[in-house]
This record gives C-alpha cells, sequence and structure tokens, in this order.
C-alpha cells in the first residue's frame, strides 16, 4: 500500500507502527489513544500480536517482556494511564529494552474526556526515557518508525506523546512502504540486565545518565527539529506539538516574521536552542500544558550567559492550563510584540441556550440501576463511583466521587473506615473492575469493609468504543476465550455475598439490592445486560413504548429519570416518547398511571 | 477575517449520534481525491453519548485542524441550538446551513432549561450571516430514512464547497452502507436543491 490516504490521527499512528514491523501491541482503552489498537486489531491480515490488556502497568510490562525476546513491541494508553504504568516505567528506563519498544500516551488538554490534563513529558524528564511529540498527524504517523530505530540503537524504549488534536484529527497522509522485519525472537538469559537487584539497579543508573548526552546529540540532528534563523527579526518562537502548527499560522494572520525553532524531540536540541538566543534578543516558548521547554531554556540561557528575555507561561503571557489554538498563540505572540492582537472579538449572542450534557443513552440499563440504587439506599447514601459511561450518573444524583480507575470500591471502604453511618453504595464498571477494581475488592474483603458493591456489567467497555475485555470471552481480534465471571472471582475473593441481577428487571434488582444494603460486611451486586449500542448492533430490537394521552396526568415523573427517549409536550401537558425509544421498557415501571405501554404494531 | 491559509474552512455542529463525523469524512475523503491537503478535527468519547459536538474541516490547509475564532466560511449546523452555540467560530457573512428541527437536551425535557425558538435563531443569525434554513429531518423523511439527515445537510452545504458535486456523490456511494446508497443519493439531492440558485 503506498499512495495517500485521508485518515484519523491514531489510524495514521496504526499505520507507523505497521510500516515500523511491529511484532507485539498491548495496551488499554482511554480517550483519545484507543483507536490505535482498534485499527490494528480489526486488521484482517496482521503478522504482529496484538491485546488489550486488563490495566496500562499490565500492558506496559507485556511490551517490556516481548522486547526482552528481541521483538518490536508497542504499548499505548492515554495520560493517566501512564500514572498506572509507573512503576515499571521507572525501572524499565534502568532496565532497557532489546528490540525497539515504543511507549504511545495520548494527553487531552483541556479535559475533553479526562480527569485532569497531566502533561505526559513531565515523565519523559522523570524517567530519562527520550520522548518524540509530532506537529501533525503526518508526522505521528513518519515519527512511530524512527522511535523503534532509536528505541534499538540505544536500548531504551522511547515515549511517544500525541495530544487530542494529533489521535482525533484527521489530515491527508502520505504512506509508506512496510518495512521487512529483521529482528530475530529469542530470549537470552543475562541477569545484569533483566534483574533489577539493587546490585545491578546500581550500575544501571549511571549508564542511563551515560547515554543522555548521546541520545541528545542523535535527536538533535534528527530532522524532527528545526531552526530557520531570520535575520532581520531581533525575536526568536520555540514551539513544539500542535502548538507549533498554531503558531505558524497565527504568525502568519498577524504578518510578523520570527526565528522559529520547532522541537519534536526531548531531551531537546540544545545546540538549536543556544544559536537562536544567540541570534535574538527576546525568544516565546510556546506549548501546550507544562512549561517543560521554557524551564530548559531558562536553564541553557543561564549557563551560557546570554542576556535574551525568555517568554512563555512562567510571566503569563500563555496560560498554563487547557488547549491551545491559533487565537491563543496570536494572542500571546502580540503581547510579546506589543501590537494589537487578533482582529477577531466574535459579537457576544445573548441568547440563553440550554446546556448540552453527555448523557447515558436511551434503554442504558445503569439508568435502571441508579434508579432502584437511590430508591434502596436513599438520596443521602453515599455514592461513589469511578470511570466509565456511568459516571454520567452524575445527573442523576448517584455519583458522589470518582478519583481515577478502579478507586470507587477503595474510596468506599475509606469513608466507611472514617466512620461514616450512613449506607455506602459504589458503582464499578466490568472493564474498570478487571482493570483495578479487583484489588480494592480484595482489600475491601479483607479488612472487613461495610460496604455494597455494585459492578455495573454492560459486557463491553462502552465509553471508550466497546472493546472487548476479560468478562466477554472475547479477545481484542473477537476470537473466543475465556469468559472471566464476576460473581465466582468475587467468591474466590472471599465475598459472602455476592447476586446476579438483571437490571431490566427492576423488582428484582430492588429484591436484591434490599438485602445487599442489609448484608453486613462487603456485598457485591453484579447488574448484568449488555450495552444498548452492542445489543442493537448484534440485530436485537425491541418495540419501542408510548405515552398514552389519555392516561398521563403530566406529573413528570418519567422525565426525572433522565431518558433522553422521553419529551414533554409544553402545550398539552403530556409527556411523549420519542424516535429514540429502544424499548428497554424501565419507564413502564416509572408512570403511576399505566399511561406508558408499548406501540402496537 | 479569513486568509489565504485554507481555502474553505467548515464547521459542523450538532448533536452526538447525527452523523457529523461522517459528514466531515466525505467531505475530507473528496477533498483528498481532489488532490487537495485537508485537515479535520472531531469530537470523540464524552459527547457522543447525545452530547453538543463541533467538528472542524478545513479544505485546502496544511496546517492545524482548529479553526481560528470568527475566521470560517461555512458553517453545517445539524441542530439548532447548536447552530447558535458555535456561531462565534464563522466569519461575518459567512454561509450558515441550519436544520430547524429541534432536538431536546435531557437539561430541557426535565425541566432545568428552556429551549428557544428555532425561528427566533434563524432571524438572528441572520443578522450577521447568509442562512439558509430548513427542516432537514422532513427531508431526510422524503428521502427515505430519517438518519440521512446528515447528508440532506451534506447536499445542502455542498453547493459552497470548493470540491465538484460529483465528487461528493462518488464519496457517499463508496462510504454508506451498500444497502442505503439510493436512500443517501436522494438525500443529497433534495439538500442541494435547498441551496441552488
Amino acid at each position: 500500500m503506498s499512495g495517500r490516504e485521508y485518515m484519523l490521527g491514531n489510524v495514521a499512528i496504526a499505520r507507523g507502527i505497521v510500516e515500523g514491523a511491529v511484532d507485539v501491541v498491548s495496551g488499554y482503552p482511554g480517550t483519545p489513544s484507543s483507536e490505535i489498537v482498534d485499527t490494528l486489531a480489526s486488521m484482517k491480515e496482521r503478522d504482529f500480536y496484538i491485546e488489550w490488556s486488563v490495566n496500562e502497568k499490565v500492558a506496559m510490562e507485556v511490551a517490556a517482556g516481548a522486547s526482552m525476546a528481541g521483538a518490536r513491541s508497542v504499548v499505548t494508553m492515554k495520560h493517566v494511564g501512564l500514572n498506572v504504568a509507573a512503576d515499571p516505567l521507572m525501572t524499565l528506563a534502568y532496565m532497557g529494552v532489546k528490540g525497539g519498544m515504543v511507549i504511545i500516551v495520548a494527553d487531552d488538554p483541556s479535559c475533553h474526556s479526562s480527569q485532569n490534563e497531566q502533561d505526559t513529558r513531565r515523565y519523559s524528564v522523570f524517567s530519562q526515557i527520550p520522548c518524540l511529540e509530532p506537529s501533525t498527524p503526518q508526522q505521528a504517523k513518519d515519527m512511530i518508525p524512527y522511535a523503534f530505530e532509536l528505541s534499538e540503537k540505544y536500548e531504551i524504549p522511547v515515549i511517544f506523546r500525541s495530544t487530542t488534536r494529533i489521535s482525533h484529527g484527521k489530515s491527508d497522509i502520505k504512506l509508506a512502504p512496510v518495512r521487512q522485519k529483521t529482528g530475530e525472537i529469542k530470549f537470552e538469559k543475562n541477569p545484569d540486565r533483566w534483574v533489577m537487584v539493587p546490585k545491578n539497579a546500581r550500575i544501571r543508573h549511571p549508564h542511563l545518565l551515560s547515554i543522555q548526552q548521546d541520545i541528545r546529540g542523535e535527536l538533535e540532528v534528527s530532522g524532527w527539529n528545526e531552526l530557520t534563523i531570520e535575520a532581520e527579526s531581533t525575536v526568536g518562537i520555540i514551539a513544539c506539538g500542535t502548538a507549533a502548527v498554531y503558531t505558524k499560522e497565527a504568525l502568519d494572520r498577524l504578518g510578523i516574521t520570527a526565528s522559529f525553532l520547532e522541537i519534536g524531540t526531548y531531551p531537546i536540541p540544545e545546540d538549536s536552542i543556544r544559536q537562536l538566543l544567540a541570534k535574538t534578543e527576546q525568544v516565546i516558548v510556546i506549548e501546550e500544558l507544562e512549561p517543560v521547554i521554557e524551564d530548559q531554556c531558562k536553564v541553557i540561557a543561564r549557563d551560557v550567559g546570554f542576556e535574551t528575555e525568555i517568554f512563555g507561561k512562567a510571566d503569563g503571557l500563555l496560560p498554563r492550563t487547557g488547549e491551545f489554538n491559533v487565537d491563543i498563540c496570536m494572542d500571546g505572540i502580540a503581547k510579546a510584540f506589543g501590537i494589537d492582537s487578533c482582529e477577531c472579538k466574535p459579537a457576544k449572542q445573548d441568547m440563553e441556550l440550554p446546556v448540552r450534557p453527555p448523557a447515558m443513552c436511551p434503554g442504558c440499563s445503569h439508568r435502571g440501576t441508579f434508579h432502584v440504587m437511590k430508591k434502596v439506599f436513599g438520596e443521602d447514601a453515599v455514592f461513589p463511583s469511578d470511570i466509565g459511561c456511568y459516571t454520567l450518573g452524575i445527573q442523576h444524583g448517584t455519583v458522589d466521587t470518582t478519583l481515577c480507575m478502579g478507586a470507587s470500591i477503595s474510596v468506599a471502604s475509606g469513608i466507611y473506615d472514617a466512620g461514616e453511618k450512613k449506607p455506602i453504595c459504589c458503582t464499578i464498571g466490568d472493564s474498570t473492575f478487571f482493570h483495578t477494581g479487583i484489588n480494592s475488592l480484595m482489600n475491601a474483603i479483607y479488612n472487613k469493609s461495610d460496604i455494597t458493591v455494585l459492578i455495573l456489567d454492560n459486557r463491553t467497555t462502552a465509553m471508550t468504543g466497546h472493546q472487548p475485555n476479560p468478562g466477554m470471552g472475547k479477545t481484542a481480534t473477537r476470537e473466543p476465550t475465556v469468559e472471566v465471571e464476576f460473581d465466582k472471582l468475587c467468591s474466590a475473593m472471599g465475598a459472602e455475598f455476592v447476586e446476579v441481577v438483571d437490571p431490566y428487571d427492576m423488582d428484582a434488582t430492588e429484591d436484591v439490592l434490599e438485602r445487599a444494603k442489609a448484608y453486613e460486611g462487603v456485598s457485591v451486586v453484579i447488574a448484568k445486560r449488555a450495552c444498548v449500542i452492542s445489543a442493537a448492533r448484534e440485530g436485537i430490537r425491541y418495540t419501542p413504548f408510548m405515552v398514552d394521552t389519555d392516561l398521563c396526568k403530566g406529573c413528570r415523573k418519567c422525565l426525572k429519570f433522565g431518558c433522553p427517549a422521553i419529551e414533554f409536550d409544553e402545550v398539552s401537558k403530556k409527556a411523549s416518547i420519542n424516535t429514540m425509544c429502544s424499548g428497554c421498557g424501565l419507564c413502564v415501571e416509572i408512570c403511576n398511571f399505566n399511561a406508558i405501554m408499548e406501540v402496537k404494531k | 477575517m479569513t486568509s489565504n491559509l485554507s481555502n474553505f474552512d467548515l464547521v459542523i455542529a450538532g448533536v452526538g449520534g447525527q452523523g457529523a463525523v461522517k459528514v466531515s469524512d466525505i467531505i475530507g475523503k473528496a477533498a483528498v481525491s481532489e488532490g487537495m491537503d485537508v485537515r479535520a478535527a472531531e469530537t470523540h468519547g464524552m459527547a457522543q453519548r447525545g452530547g453538543s459536538v463541533v467538528n472542524y474541516v478545513r479544505v485546502g490547509c496544511d496546517l492545524g485542524s482548529l479553526i481560528p475564532c470568527g475566521s470560517a466560511q461555512g458553517m453545517l449546523a445539524l441542530e439548532p441550538v447548536e447552530a447558535m452555540r458555535y456561531i462565534s467560530d464563522v466569519a461575518k457573512d459567512g454561509i450558515v446551513v441550519m436544520n430547524t428541527s429541534p432536538i431536546y437536551p435531557v437539561t430541557v425535557t426535565s425541566g432545568q432549561c428552556t429551549y428557544p425558538d428555532p425561528q427566533e435563531i434563524v432571524a438572528s443569525l441572520e443578522k450577521d450571516y447568509r442562512v439558509v434554513a430548513f427542516d432537514a429531518v422532513a427531508l431526510a423523511r422524503q428521502a427515505g430514512n430519517m438518519k440521512t439527515l446528515n447528508v440532506v445537510m451534506l447536499g445542502a452545504i455542498s453547493s459552497y464547497l470548493p470540491i465538484p458535486e460529483e465528487t461528493l456523490v462518488e464519496c457517499i456511494r463508496n462510504m454508506v452502507p451498500p444497502k442505503t446508497i439510493e436512500t443517501n443519493l436522494s438525500a443529497f439531492r433534495l439538500g442541494r436543491e435547498t441551496t441552488r440558485q
């Protein structure tokens, strides 16, 4: 395959992985990273192994193991996933790798779908593992084969930092040929390298430090950094990642000429920075999130004794939070130049618009579970929750905490341990439970918490795009595999109250939850019902429901249920059900007047 | 303000599930087959669950995918309130093609917010933009499937895109499920007729 194609950034990254002749790919889904593994797993023909792992730490360790055997490996995750994998990451830097290993981490400035906006480049500095950062989807694809080579040359993994606008941006992409596989797969015993006991770690730490200068020198001339000196300008601009393309557009729109250094590698190109500092009086550093380059530039300037003023985040010229765009870059550059910013100041429109938050889908079983949970435990009960579609239950008052993947059960335990007397019922999804909820449940049982754990098993990892998990009996490539049964797993960890219920059956769910609430100790309830989207894709169709307007009293009780398929007609003062109805029938039980019924054929 | 950095910047606004990404994909692929550079940014994840969605397509552009504030030449709005929400991305006198049929957010159906009159939205937009507003849901039904609403809207904006009609039609043929090609093509035609002078 060659030529030019229109692709999503993550699909381009997947293509880069193939072009780089990968052998093993692992990952854990997380927006904006998920489509990389999804794309590779859905390929009809592939000559590499691919898996969705149960969490990022496991995924990192699988990729590391493959690399020890000489394979080229890739692990993918989102930025917060790297926290989970930070433990193997830090030691892997000492241990190093054999086959090229690329750690792809997708950052999410502005928290489009994340709980924080941390900057992965900090982990690169922290671990002393080099990092590559593309400015366009094309560069993202082209960088991956290079990342394998760099990794193999210095026997160290390479971090690849993407951001939302690379991962979820689309672009025309020039394809390159797929490289031939060259590496031999063979694990060679070498305890000095692969066993990080203190004796060996003490030797590997100086080694890691010793290769830094060589890596920096190699990256400096790698072609991913580009310096353009404009002799007639006293101002220099340093930019990286997507901020570099926004900056180019901003300069063009402002009609400004300045020397420009585009950075795509960490360690950063110090020689180029020195050249730029020597030729300019002011330098503006434009980077999304953390002032990684800005701080290092200041160190370089001080070391060399340059008088150049360095602007960026420290002086408030550019924000340290949120995603950048052309306007923010124009604004920062204009301020630095002391010129009028941008001509665009959109007229404020004064119409009040209704907010449109994402909501659980019509027919989502979580809605029924949450409704019954609130009824049984009471609105004042404590509802710790977790990360997934069900976090949208915040609108229903059933999500009181969300810290990170897998934390709901441990947070629930902590609230109980603190002495809280109210009933505590926490919720966690199936994939999240496998990710890190298992450890928390084991801890809660072992340490004698008195809480109810509600596992919302919708048979998929829905929020990130329906990736399979160990509860589904399917691998990433949809091959059949063992299906982990939640009830047996929980029983094996010592839980004595374990029940499975269908949340579409609200009476049965109520009964189970009443008993779970009364139970002293950790009670586990598994609410099991396939996600409506997956069910619809598998061809399952239910008869939709309607409101009998003669019976409807306009009490609006069904509207509080929060289903997007239920509307209210302000003229007739009656409820109605729109075409989004998927036929779950949960609203029938909500109506006190029996006004909701199946559409008659 | 528009610039020579992009041939045509388009904002696509709508609600998760309306097919905004599909429209952007058809335009993107069509642009590539015409040999043009193209950049696009889309909303994934949380917003897909019926949330507010905005996508950008920059035809003939090799820079970033985000359109600078107030500089898009056109907007394709699949839903009236969403047109209003993102209108500041569009340049004065830009073309706004808008579906007038609303989707009420849960905040409206549950009584927390009110939904403005779509005709007031049209009147407000007409002060600063060239507006083509019509009930695209009705046209989609006429084409044979409500889900072709996005292709009806694509047909309407196609009169303003720097891409030949035949190229767009060819991309639709290749990109929709085979059984729905005819329905989608008639949706495209019905949409195109709303803006043909």
